[in-house]
C-alpha cells in the first residue's frame, strides 16, 4: 500500500467516524452537553452567588477532564463493542483497511469531541464565569486535558474488548460515573473523607485531573512524575487487558460465525 | 503441491481442513476448490459449516488443521485482500452514514476501486445514494453490502447467504445482479441453504453436511440425487420390511406413521398398498431439505 493511499484511508476513516458520531444523538448530546450543563450549574451559578473565583476556576479543570473522558470511554468502549457485535469490524477486517486506521479514527473522534467540549468550557469560563488565567495557562490546560484522550481511549478499548453489545453501555456507565465522582471531577476531592481520597489514587481520572489542576496551581501537591507514572502504567495495563480480550474474542466470533 | 494446468484454474482452496469450536466439530476434513470464472454454490443446512469454511477463506478465522489458500497465498495476506470482496452475514453497518458515504469509505481501501456511480448502478442503488443506511429496507441494505463487496473490483467474491431474510422480489433482483458478475469474468463463492438459489446461480455445487463434503456436481446432478419423496402412512408394515425396496433411501417410524424416503414413490406406494389393505392416511410429499441432504448422505456412502 502506498503511503498516500494509507494516509487517505486514515483520514476518511476518521472523517466518517466523526460524522457518524455527530449524527448519533445518543452519543453526541450527552458527551457534548453534560459537561457544559454541569459546569454551568456547579460553577457559573454557584460562582455568581459567591464572590470567590476559586470554584469556577477549579471546576474548569475537573469538568474539562470529565468532558474529555466521556467521548473517549464511550466511543471506544460502547462503540467498539457495538461494531464487533454487528459484524462491521469482521467485514472491515476482510478488506485491506489497516487496523491502525480504525483505531486512529476512534482516537481522532474522541480528540475532536473532547476539543469541542474543552473549547466550549473555556468560552463559558472566560465570558460567563469570569475565570482569568494567563495565556500560557489556557494553552497548557487545553494541552493537558486533551492528552487525557490517550489513557481514556485505552480504558475504553479494554472495556470494548471484553463487553458485548448493549451490555457495554452499562459497563461503560458503571466505570465512567463512579470514576468521575471518586476522582473529584464533580466535587473537589479535598471535600471527601480520607478513605475516598485513597481510592482516588487508583483512578486514572484522578491523576489526570491533578495534572490539569497543577496548571492552575490548585492541585493536591503530589509530584507530577508520580501522576505521569501512574497514567502511563495504567494505560499499558488497559492495552494489555484489551489485547487479552481480543484474543479471547476469537472464540466468540467463531461461535457466532457458524 | 502438484504443478500443472489445474493449479492455474484454482483460485482458492481448502484442503483437509478440520475446525473445532471447543468440543463442536464444525469442519471435518473438508476439501473445497474454487475454480476461476465459476459461480460455486456451497450448499448445506444451517450449521453445516458453510460460514466457517468462508471465514477460513477470508482469513477471519485461523486454520487449525489442514491448509487454506487464496490466489496461492495465505487467505489473510494483504495481496489477497485487495483482489477479494466479501458479503458477510452481519447485522449491519453504521446506520448514520449514507449509502454513498459507506461506498466512498470502502472504495478508499482498494488501489483500483470501481467508480462509485458504477457500484450504485450495479447494486440498483442510484436513487438511494444520499439515504442513511439505517433508513433502508432489508433488501436495500443487502444491496449496499453487495456494493461494498464489489468496491475494490474484486476477482474473487464471497457471498455468505446473500439473500437470507429477503422477500421473493428482492431475492430475484439480487440473483440477477449475481448473474451479472460471472458475465464480467469474476469468480463467485456463494453459500446458501436454499436449493433453488444454488440451482438458479451456480455452475457447480458443493454440498456440505456436518462439516464434510457429501456431494459435488452441477446443480442438475445434485437435484437429480435429491429428488426424493417422503411417503407417510399408518400401516402395520415395519421400516425394515421396506428398507430393501428399490429407490428407498430411508424408512423410519414416527409416531403412528411409517415414513419412507424414496426416489421411486409410485413403486413404493403400489407395494405398500399391496402388502397392507388396512393402510390409511397416505400422503406423498416432496422431501424437505433435511431429507434431501439425508438422501445425499446415504447415496454417497
Amino acid at each position: 500500500m502506498t503511503p498516500g493511499r494509507r494516509f487517505r484511508i486514515y483520514l476518511l476513516e476518521a472523517r466518517f467516524q466523526i460524522v457518524e458520531a455527530v449524527r448519533e444523538p445518543m452519543f453526541a448530546i450527552p458527551t457534548l452537553t453534560f459537561p457544559l450543563i454541569f459546569y454551568l450549574f456547579f460553577s457559573v451559578i454557584m460562582g455568581m452567588r459567591g464572590v470567590s473565583l476559586t470554584v469556577p476556576t477549579y471546576a474548569l479543570a475537573t469538568y474539562g477532564v470529565f468532558g474529555v473522558l466521556g467521548p473517549a470511554i464511550f466511543g471506544f468502549g460502547a462503540g467498539l463493542a457495538n461494531e464487533r457485535d454487528t459484524g462491521v469490524l469482521l467485514l472491515k477486517q476482510t478488506t485491506p483497511m489497516p487496523a491502525g486506521a480504525y483505531l486512529f479514527a476512534k482516537v481522532m473522534a474522541a480528540l475532536i469531541f473532547g476539543a469541542v467540549v474543552v473549547a466550549a468550557l473555556f468560552l463559558m469560563a472566560a465570558h460567563a464565569a469570569g475565570v482569568a488565567l494567563y495565556r500560557w495557562q489556557w494553552f497548557a490546560l487545553a494541552g493537558v486535558l486533551l492528552a487525557g484522550v490517550i489513557p481514556f481511549c485505552a480504558l475504553g478499548l479494554a472495556i470494548g474488548a471484553w463487553a458485548r453489545g448493549r451490555s457495554a453501555v452499562a459497563v461503560v456507565n458503571l466505570v465512567f460515573l463512579p470514576m468521575a465522582m471518586l476522582s473529584g471531577l464533580w466535587l473537589p476531592i479535598y471535600m471527601f473523607p480520607d478513605v475516598m481520597q485513597d481510592i482516588a489514587l487508583a483512578l486514572p481520572a484522578y491523576h489526570h485531573a491533578q495534572l490539569a489542576l497543577k496548571v492552575i496551581a490548585m492541585d493536591a501537591g503530589q509530584p507530577v512524575p508520580m501522576h505521569l507514572a501512574v497514567l502511563v502504567a495504567e494505560t499499558l495495563v488497559f492495552l494489555a487487558v484489551a489485547a487479552l480480550g481480543f484474543r479471547r474474542a476469537d472464540s466468540f466470533s467463531m461461535r457466532r460465525s457458524r | 503441491m502438484q504443478a500443472g494446468p489445474q493449479q492455474d484454474h484454482t483460485l482458492a482452496s481448502l484442503s483437509r481442513v478440520t475446525h473445532r469450536y471447543g468440543p463442536v466439530v464444525a469442519l471435518d476434513g473438508l476439501d473445497l476448490e474454487v475454480r476461476r470464472g465459476e459461480v460455486l454454490g456451497v450448499l448445506g443446512p444451517n450449521g453445516a459449516g458453510k460460514t466457517t469454511a468462508i471465514s477460513l477463506l477470508l482469513g477471519s478465522l485461523g486454520v487449525q488443521e489442514g491448509a487454506a489458500s487464496v490466489f496461492g497465498r495465505a487467505p489473510g495476506a494483504p495481496e489477497v485482500r485487495v483482489r477479494r470482496g466479501a458479503m458477510l452475514q452481519i447485522s449491519g453497518i453504521s446506520a448514520n452514514l449514507t449509502v454513498h458515504e459507506h461506498i466512498e469509505l470502502f472504495r478508499a481501501y482498494y488501489p483500483a476501486p470501481l467508480p462509485a456511480a458504477r457500484l450504485l448502478a450495479m447494486a440498483g442503488l442510484e436513487d438511494l445514494a444520499q439515504r442513511r443506511y439505517g433508513k433502508l429496507s432489508g433488501g436495500q441494505k443487502q444491496r449496499v453490502m453487495f456494493a461494498l463487496a464489489l468496491a475494490g473490483d474484486p476477482e474473487l467474491l464471497f457471498l455468505d447467504e446473500p439473500t437470507t431474510g429477503l422477500d421473493v422480489d428482492a431475492r430475484h433482483r439480487l440473483w440477477s445482479e449475481i448473474r451479472g458478475l460471472r458475465e464480467s469474468g469474476r469468480t463467485t463463492v456463494l453459500t446458501t441453504h436454499n436449493l433453488d438459489e444454488a440451482d438458479a446461480l451456480a455452475d457447480r455445487v458443493v454440498v456440505i453436511h456436518n462439516g464434510q463434503r457429501i456431494a459435488e456436481g452441477t446443480p442438475a446432478e445434485i437435484k437429480s440425487r435429491t429428488a426424493g419423496r417422503l411417503v407417510r402412512c399408518v400401516t402395520r408394515i415395519r421400516p425394515d420390511e421396506v428398507a430393501g425396496l428399490p429407490g428407498v433411501v430411508e424408512a423410519r417410524t414416527r409416531g403412528r406413521h411409517l415414513e419412507t424416503l424414496t426416489t421411486q414413490p409410485e413403486d413404493l406406494v403400489r407395494e405398500l398398498l399391496a402388502r397392507d389393505e388396512a393402510l390409511a392416511d397416505l400422503t406423498v410429499v416432496a422431501a424437505g431439505l433435511e431429507d434431501a441432504f439425508l438422501a445425499l448422505t446415504r447415496s454417497t456412502k
